[in-house]
């Protein structure tokens, strides 16, 4: 059973067996409105938390969307390249965008559960 | 999208927020960006139906006197004098070197009347620039308080006239006055057929809520507003043009008539003419970048050997186009010789190719 946690920057992360499945939530891809591309990582990268795993683009901006854990890229989501609006009709689903092997597991102690988040966004 | 309590807010702001609209600053105001139905619909909607505009942060001046025809003669490259009552027309307000201060709609309503259309982020620097050219003339400068209402799109006048208000005998840029307090020209940023409305408030309020009953049409915001403006060609002053640009690299030549591009007695008249003997070093192009991935404004050009080529001034995705657009800056020689460029996006290089202006073809009703 994959648990899932949120982070400040509007990301989900759901984890299972030591893999995490990232995307982001329903509030922001509201927020950014319709995406037109998504920049996706190559498989096999290394990231580290913080660090800028993948940009959204909507018809008017780009923004980065940041490793919320460090871990290896092991998939990501080949769908968004034809339709980049998955994002926008199913964030938490169809939308995610990569998936990586979580480096240390401890670092999921401070990010936030479903309540937490949904205070966050009020 | 940032602290609004500074910025100067829209006399419809109501309307605005009982309709969703999500809000954010530009020149000072705070206007509405999206509503609901996103930029995509938004766009969408107005090539195919009729699309609601507040441009409220736009200002309107009253150019007005005997001696108002000189006065614009001296700041703008126009001949006001060749203007018939009713005829509008886009005219830059350049500095002594030529640089673009605003770009503006000068209508002509009678013998010493004029209607200046201004910039928001400009106005107040257009107006101290009129006044200082109006000094010692008999010519007076009047902002004007109104709402403004752009409607745009293919049926437009109908569903105007379902309101009872009928402006079919209007052709593109010509504008009138069908009431008192009211100005209306036949105009748009867009690129489609449609029409835009200065108004009191209160008159204001009223037709919007009437024309929104109309199911053709919709709120747009700022946002839809800019992704049709570039698939247009259409340039955002302070972005595409501006006081280090000349109508000579903006390409925009064709807005000043052909006997004023040798000289005349508009400020920066002599720097437009040494401007346009010297050949421009850059000029602004159309730029299609190849894939999907838009480039923004600020992106840097280069060439095939990494070589600086130009810059991207605006960048999006063009929902009627249904791919990228963009437009900025080249080297002149690079577009001569059809030289290969790319968009410098995050390390990646993107191919982009020159592509003729507009993306979407204008659908303006010319008499």
């Amino acid at each position: 059973m994959a648990t899932v946690y949120y982070t400040d920057d509007h990301e989900w992360i759901s984890v299972d067996n030591g893999v995490a499945t990232v995307g982001i939530t329903d509030y922001a891809q509201e927020q950014l409105g319709d995406l037109v591309f998504v920049e996706l990582p190559e498989a096999g990268k290394s990231l580290s938390k913080g660090d800028a795993a993948v940009v959204v683009e909507s018809v008017k901006a780009a923004s980065d969307v940041y490793a919320p854990v460090d871990g290896e890229v092991t998939a990501i989501n080949e769908k968004l390249n034809d339709d980049p609006a998955l994002v926008n009709s199913a964030a938490t689903g169809d939308g995610w965008l990569w998936k990586m092997k979580l480096a240390d597991e401890s670092q999921l102690e401070g990010l936030m559960d479903e309540a937490g988040y949904q205070a966050l966004i009020g | 999208m940032g602290d609004t309590g500074e910025l100067k807010q829209l006399p419809l702001k109501n309307l605005h927020e009982s309709a969703g609209a999500r809000f954010g600053g530009f020149a000072g105001w705070s206007m509405p960006i999206t509503y609901p139905a996103g930029v995509m619909k938004e766009h969408l909607h107005t090539r195919e139906h009729a699309g609601l505009f507040d441009i409220s942060h736009m200002r309107l001046f009253d150019v007005a006197g005997p001696d108002a025809e000189g006065v614009l003669a001296r700041a703008c490259p126009l001949d006001p004098g060749q203007l018939s009552t009713g005829q509008s027309k886009l005219t830059l307000l350049l500095n002594e070197a030529a640089g673009i201060l605003d770009d503006l709609i000068v209508t002509r309503l009678g013998a010493d009347r004029f209607k200046v259309v201004a910039n928001a982020g400009n106005a107040d620097s257009d107006e101290a620039h009129l006044r200082a050219l109006a000094k010692g003339h008999d010519c007076t400068i009047a902002p004007l308080d109104r709402v403004f209402l752009a409607l745009q799109g293919p049926e437009s006048e109908a569903v105007l006239k379902a309101c009872g208000i009928d402006l079919s005998h209007l052709y593109f840029m010509q504008g009138f006055e069908p009431r008192d307090g009211w100005f209306t020209s036949r105009s748009g940023y867009t690129g489609e057929d449609g029409f835009e409305l200065a108004l009191p408030a209160a008159d204001a309020g009223q037709l919007a809520e009437k024309l929104l009953a109309d199911e053709r049409v919709m709120w747009i915001g700022l946002a839809a507003r800019d992704s049709l403006r570039l698939e247009a060609g259409l340039c955002l002053h302070g972005q595409d043009i501006g006081p280090d640009t000349t109508p000579v690299d903006a390409a925009l030549l064709w807005a000043i008539p052909k006997e004023l591009r040798d000289g005349g007695p508009y400020v920066g008249s002599q720097a437009l003419v040494a401007a346009r003997a010297a050949g421009a070093a850059r000029k602004r192009v159309g730029l299609m970048p190849e894939g999907r991935q838009p480039v923004r404004a600020g992106t840097p050009l280069v060439d095939a050997n990494g070589a600086a080529a130009g810059q991207i001034t605006s960048g999006g995705f063009g929902p009627s186009a249904g791919a990228p657009v963009a437009m900025g800056y080249v080297a002149t020689d690079l577009i001569k010789s059809e030289a290969e460029l790319f968009a410098e996006v995050r390390g990646n290089r993107i191919p982009v190719r020159i592509h003729s202006l507009p993306f979407t073809p204008h659908r303006y009703r010319k008499g």
